[in-house]
């Protein structure tokens, strides 16, 4: 399948959940330096559930696409569900080949949102299965 | 039972040349694999790595990081704690000049063995020039054991795995409980022992191990720095550059993650390439048989030199070479001599200066070994020094 299928292009153009997050409880701007992306999520949380959230971006398609699919996920988990997410449910919701060259764009949205709730590196994040 | 006459045969050099190589301490041949992987590199994928979106510049990005599993997976370490640097000393002038000047200041111990090679001595006395640290030698006696003393306020212990001169290989573990119950880190240079026997840094529990790729059947130009990753994560970076870097602004930067942020410039991509064939090579024989056939080497070697009258062997050697004096003879005249007839053997301090001081000599001649090595190699060496010896005079 290609990567540029049907529904990431359709998140691309049409990202859903796009705001500044006034009111957010917390916000997190997270980027990948190599190659520009850049992510900010902004979550309301009560009671340790995710009840809301916002988002604002700037990149390629696959790492906005992949923020805009990300967030239909989250309301109503709790914090300790959302840090057990791994890469490899990241890349089931995105459907597409992600390959070495994209997989920190596809899980830039997987690292901004795991720091909006604690601050971790990519090595926790994403590659520590990868040890 | 290694097939040595199979082994052999995969090392065109030895082939193709009247060549009896007894020379690896100082750098290993290497197998068609690894001259293979090289070429396939160079012919069928060369690109830069982590720095493009087109399909060459991933396969050489997965290779180089693929190069990067095999190293960890060789040596028990997990795959962000391996940065790939230039060689052994690369690596050890890394530790000194981030993980040594972030944590050591005027008036810290650290303590190293007279062993050591220059490059696990030079870097620490540049930093003893530069902020004043102070270097407490460990001795050894006259067999080339380490007297070992307590590491009572030391802050970092350097030590070889296995000695370029005497082939003594010090307790590592011993040292690394000392060196840990005293608070002290602990660097073990690994140049010689990584070729010879299994390394597991996760059972060793050192702090830091270097090597080079050269000396276990690689190409040059690439070594490996292991460390810890908390270690790695709190050390400054090295070297500035593309690679290392988070952000670049006008005003600063910021560092990228370990282990990209020792790793400034493009890296060794080819020479870490043909390291990781070298390693997979390398695996196919157990540890098991290489260590029974090289441990037969330097018996034979030990027996067939004490033949000769006016020897003497320094130390009592255990991995992976023998050096000795003789009378009368210096070791240049001897290493040139044989030279001529095919047989290569080292001469001089072989960049351990204060050790030939301690032993009181100025220079020996060493007789090295791979796992492609034969008795027939050691006994034509013997038979060449004894005929030298007859040009000589001696």
């Amino acid at each position: 399948m290609d990567l540029y299928a049907e529904n990431i292009l359709d998140h691309y153009r049409d990202p859903r959940h796009k705001g500044t997050g006034d009111g957010a409880t917390v916000s997190k701007e997270e980027d990948n330096p190599s190659c520009g992306d850049r992510i900010t999520a902004h979550l309301w949380i009560e009671d340790d559930v995710i009840t809301k959230i916002e988002w604002e971006g700037a990149g390629c398609a696959i790492s906005q696409a992949a923020m805009s699919i990300f967030t239909e996920e989250l309301e109503g988990k709790t914090t300790t569900e959302v840090l057990k997410i791994k890469k490899e449910d990241v890349y089931e919701l995105l459907g597409v080949p992600i390959g070495p060259r994209r997989f920190k764009c596809a899980l830039l949205c997987l690292h901004t949102v795991k720091n909006a709730l604690a601050p971790q590196s990519w090595l926790e994040t994403v590659e520590i299965a990868d040890k | 039972m290694l097939s040595i006459n199979e082994i052999r045969r995969q090392f065109p050099i030895l082939g193709s040349n009247e060549v009896i190589y007894l020379d690896s301490a100082a750098s290993a041949q290497k197998p068609q694999a690894v001259l293979d992987a090289v070429h396939r590199f160079y012919t069928e994928d060369n690109a830069n790595v982590h720095r493009g979106m087109h399909a060459l510049a991933e396969k050489a990005t997965v290779d180089y990081e693929n190069a990067r599993r095999a190293v960890a997976t060789f040596i028990g370490a997990a795959k962000h704690e391996i940065v790939f640097t230039s060689g052994c000393t690369g690596s050890i002038n890394l530790v000194a000049k981030t993980w040594g000047k972030a944590n050591l200041k005027k008036g810290d111990t650290i303590a190293l063995s007279v062993l050591e090679h220059h490059s696990n001595i030079v870097p620490w006395q540049q930093l003893a020039e530069e902020i004043g640290i102070i270097l407490k030698w460990i001795d050894i006696d006259e067999d080339g054991t380490l007297l070992l003393d307590d590491f009572a306020n030391v802050k970092l212990v350097c030590i070889t795995g296995c000695s370029n001169v005497l082939g003594t290989t010090p307790d590592l573990k011993l040292i690394v409980e000392k060196a840990h119950a005293a608070g002290a880190k602990v660097l073990v240079d690994a140049a010689q022992l990584v070729v010879h026997e299994r390394i597991d840094v996760a059972n060793l529990d050192c702090d830091f191990l270097a090597f080079s790729g050269h000396k276990l059947y690689g190409p040059t130009g690439v070594g490996v720095l292991y460390g810890k990753r908390e270690l790695l994560e709190n050390m400054p970076a090295f070297m500035g550059g593309g690679m290392m870097i988070g952000h670049v602004t006008k005003e600063g930067f910021t560092t990228a993650e370990i282990p990209s942020k020792f790793e400034a410039g493009t890296p060794p991509i080819a020479q870490a390439i043909g390291l990781h064939a070298a390693i997979d090579w390398l695996s196919k024989y157990s540890w098991e048989d290489i260590q029974k056939h090289e441990q037969q080497l330097i018996n034979t070697a030990i027996e067939s030199l004490k033949s000769i009258k006016g020897l003497r062997i320094l130390g009592l050697p255990q991995t992976g070479c023998v050096s000795f004096v003789i009378d009368g003879v210096h070791p240049h005249d001897l290493t040139e001599i044989v030279g001529r007839n095919g047989v290569s053997l080292r001469a001089g301090h072989h960049c351990a200066e204060p050790l030939h001081e301690r032993l009181g000599v100025n220079a020996s001649t060493r007789m090295s070994f791979g796992i492609y090595n034969t008795k027939e190699d050691i006994q034509k060496a013997v038979q060449e020094i004894k005929a030298a010896m007859q040009i000589l005079k001696i």
